[in-house]
């Protein structure tokens, strides 16, 4: 081979290489994007049915109800829907009722978002921004709850 | 008193800086002798002035200064000393400051082994690091200062996030900037080379061992992240693709690459252009960390801050830096001509695949942590990237570098022999994968193709490494004198590719065959796992300094013999009334036992998260591996004596310069 047929086909590799690259990429992240709907989106029915999907919103107070084992029914609310939250497995140490929190998993043919995982943060007066705007838009935005350390 | 020297400390250090910028730049492109002799004491003086501000923010700690804004934000009269210290970089205003100040640092470093530069290149070097600081100090001035006082002061602070009370955050944050920053270092180089048209052999000679001390930090600050998050967050995972964790992972992805292409170009003159251009990539991919970790556009457990002039600000001086070096790279890269020739088959183009897979492997990641930023920038709604994406990328592109690595080694410069070479390595390449499938198959699944694609992987890569260092020993007759006359850069690349297996044999085992269960306990119960049983003997009030905890106590057995005793915890933080979870993990090489405190039940019970992990330690001894790969290589007198020869007439360094 000439040395420039030598590059051509280096050339050729590369360009081979990359093109295999992004398909892998786009192909991964087709399938792995996660959607953020509020309780009023999911209310209305405009979640996916068997795709998963993220969903925020504060802890309705009273509504956390352990069962025997682990797992634990709870309802999220942007302040104007609430869905039904179930998760088998150990809460995060910042999950409360009245806190923001996302969880990830799908909905079930009854009507309840079944999680595998519930996200609340390590910092007590966070709001997840999704969540915050959710609540924005419904005008139910809870009043900071921060400590005043200058006391 | 002390926070307005600091704050004064901080203006003057950026006054410095200013100079440090201007009259070395300037004086380079004029030839004024005078003017770039002002470099050194410039950058010196700035670093004082730098160490001041860092000691004051400190000593405001120390003291528990609550008047000082960020210290009564941060920190609280019941936090142990140890922790107050920790407690500066504990936030944004102070991490920034740890950034400024290591930058000072690194230029400092700069001033104090350059006496092999000429007194041009030198100037130039300390004045790009220069304008660096410039835009770091301003933003700390106008947007984050940490010296900003409070009136009245308060009488306790706000305390330190209990998460980050940890050794950890002790040596994670300046591991990890040390290893950002550092990058800056071959950035200025790569700039100064390509404002001074010197873009030669000896520029890739300099930058090498300053690029591989950065590579070293940050090598280790991210293995001490990822252990950290492990025995830390009570998940049992130790990467999560967390965009954080990704904005450290880019820069490490491309200064690896960046690595071994100065060895190209170094050695043989070749790939300057390709290095220029990595060199400043890498550099830029740190200050984009920075961006996303400082700017609060992105929502994870290190985004703290939260202001938009902070965002902006960060954004138009990663636009300028970018933009800039770019444009200046666009209009000068051109000039530059590899006059390297090498075959098709060789050492040369084996790199520059490794290239070419690290920087795809990047831009992949890149690609998973921007989309979602962009598509919520533009308005067309909120979604997230999961880790599936990224393990479903980075795979397949880790497959063939893994593999690739195993032979480079073994493969001359400019021309290679491909018949030779895989007559040599066939039969070791057949018998790393039958030993990989027969291991798996023997001790631990018979069908699992996954584990056994990584782990012959893994023991063909270390076959490989120790084969090159085989066929390079045994061109002496005498076995010892070899290893003996080997430079320490051989033994570094060797260290560094079997840290790449031990990483790949833990991640692959411990992905594979990790076991978890969460159950509800009893005092009294127990519950089998991977053929451990947990015995649980209940939970005590145990006192902490600055916190309540509740102590689990948990026996573990193997059979009928006991092999460990587990105390997790339950901390309940006084101050900021927060719950912590202390996961009890009993560490061993082949296996880790975890175990992780839940929620409190009826009757004295607890929901409980128990794993057995097999060999993750070896993901950690993997990254302590490459890190001491990192440290031989450093270690090269190559690097000093080429240095000597580079104070020659120019002739002379040219002439060399190629050997």
């Amino acid at each position: 081979m000439t040395p420039r047929q030598k590059r051509m086909v280096l050339v050729g590799l590369i360009l081979a290489g990359v093109a295999g690259a992004v398909f892998l990429a786009l192909t991964a992240f087709q399938k792995n994007l996660l959607y953020f709907y509020t309780p009023s989106q999911v209310a209305a029915g405009e979640a996916p049915k068997d795709y998963t999907f993220r969903v925020g919103g504060l802890v309705v107070q009273g509504s956390v109800k352990r069962s025997e084992g682990v797992t634990v029914r709870f309802d999220v609310t942007d302040g104007a829907a609430t869905v039904p939250v179930t998760y088998t497995g150990i809460l995060p140490d910042l999950f409360r009722e009245g806190q923001g929190i996302i969880s990830i998993g799908k909905m079930n043919g009854q009507g309840v978002f079944e999680a595998s995982e519930v996200l609340a943060k390590h910092d007590e007066n966070y709001m997840p921004p999704e969540v915050g705007e959710a609540l924005k838009k419904t005008g139910k935005m809870p009043p900071t709850t921060y400590k005043d350390y200058r006391k | 008193m002390i926070a307005e020297l600091g704050h004064f400390s901080l203006v003057m250090a950026l006054m410095m800086a200013l100079l440090q910028a201007i009259f070395p730049l300037w004086g380079a492109q004029r030839g004024v002798a005078l003017w770039m002799a002002m470099a050194r004491p410039l950058a010196q003086s700035q670093f004082l002035f730098l160490l001041t501000a860092f000691v004051c923010l400190t000593v405001s700690f120390i003291n528990n200064d609550f008047s000082v804004l960020y210290v009564a934000e941060h920190s609280n009269s019941s936090l142990p000393l140890y922790y107050r210290i920790t407690a500066v970089w504990g936030a944004h205003e102070g991490s920034m400051l740890l950034w400024a100040f290591i930058l000072g640092l690194w230029t400092f470093a700069v001033t104090l082994f350059s006496r092999s530069l000429s007194e041009e290149m030198l100037a130039r070097v300390l004045g790009v690091m220069a304008l660096i600081s410039i835009g770091i100090e301003l933003f700390i001035l106008f947007t984050s200062n940490p010296f900003d006082r409070i009136v009245p002061a308060p009488v306790d602070g706000n305390d330190m996030n209990p998460l980050l009370q940890d050794f950890g955050m002790t040596i994670h944050p300046p591991m990890l900037y040390m290893g950002y920053v550092g990058l800056s270092v071959a950035f200025s180089f790569a700039i100064a080379a390509l404002l001074g048209g010197s873009l030669d052999s000896a520029w890739a000679r300099w930058s090498r061992p300053w690029t591989l001390v950065a590579w070293i930090f940050l090598t280790f600050g991210i293995t001490l992240g990822s252990w950290w998050a492990y025995y830390e967050l009570g998940w049992g995972g130790w990467w999560f693709w967390d965009p954080v964790e990704n904005a450290s992972f880019m820069p490490w992805l491309v200064a690896t690459a960046l690595l071994h292409s100065l060895a190209v170009t170094e050695k043989r003159g070749a790939f300057k252009v390709w290095t220029v251009l990595l060199a400043l990539f890498a550099f830029s991919l740190s200050l984009l960390g920075t961006f996303l970790v400082r700017s609060g556009v992105l929502t994870s457990v290190h985004a703290f801050a939260s202001d938009p002039t902070r965002g902006l600000f960060i954004l138009v001086f990663l636009g300028v830096v970018v933009g800039g070096s770019l444009l200046l790279y666009a209009l000068r890269a051109p000039m530059v001509k590899d006059n390297a020739h090498y075959d098709f088959v060789s050492k040369e183009n084996l790199l520059l695949l490794n290239n070419i897979l690290l920087v795809t492997a990047s831009a992949s990641i890149l690609l998973g942590t921007l989309y979602p930023l962009v598509l919520d920038a533009l308005g067309l709604g909120k979604i997230s990237v999961g880790s599936p994406y990224f393990t479903a990328v980075f795979a397949p592109v880790m497959a063939p570098m893994f593999l690739l690595a195993g032979i480079a080694p073994m493969f001359a410069w400019r021309q290679a022999d491909p018949v030779r070479i895989f007559k040599r390595i066939g039969p070791v390449f057949l018998a790393s994968w039958v030993m990989g499938i027969g291991l798996v198959a023997v001790f631990f699944k018979a069908d699992d193709i996954k584990a056994m694609a990584g782990l012959g992987m893994a023991i063909w890569l270390a076959a490989g490494a120790l084969l090159s260092l085989y066929s390079r020993v045994s061109l002496r007759a005498n076995f010892w004198d070899g290893l003996r006359s080997q430079s320490p850069s051989v033994y570094g690349m060797t260290l560094a590719h079997l840290g790449a297996a031990v990483f790949l044999v833990g991640a692959v085992l411990s992905n594979q065959y990790s076991v978890e269960t969460i159950v509800r306990l009893a005092p009294g119960e127990s519950t089998e796992l991977g053929g451990y049983r947990f015995k649980f003997e209940g939970v005590t009030e145990v006192p902490g300094p600055n916190y309540r905890a509740k102590e689990g106590s948990f026996q573990v057995f193997k059979g009928e013999k006991q092999v460990a005793e587990l105390k997790p915890q339950k901390r309940i933080y006084k101050v900021q009334r927060n719950t912590m979870t202390e996961a009890a993990i009993d560490p061993g090489l082949l296996r880790d036992l975890y175990v992780a405190l839940g929620e409190p039940m009826d009757k004295g019970a607890w929901s409980v998260r128990v794993y057995v992990k097999p060999f993750i330690r070896c993901i950690w001894l993997g990254g302590l591996f490459m890190m001491a790969g990192g440290l031989c290589s450093v270690a090269d007198r190559r690097y000093r004596l080429a240095s000597a020869v580079v104070k020659e007439p120019a002739g002379g360094m040219e002439a060399k310069g190629v050997a």
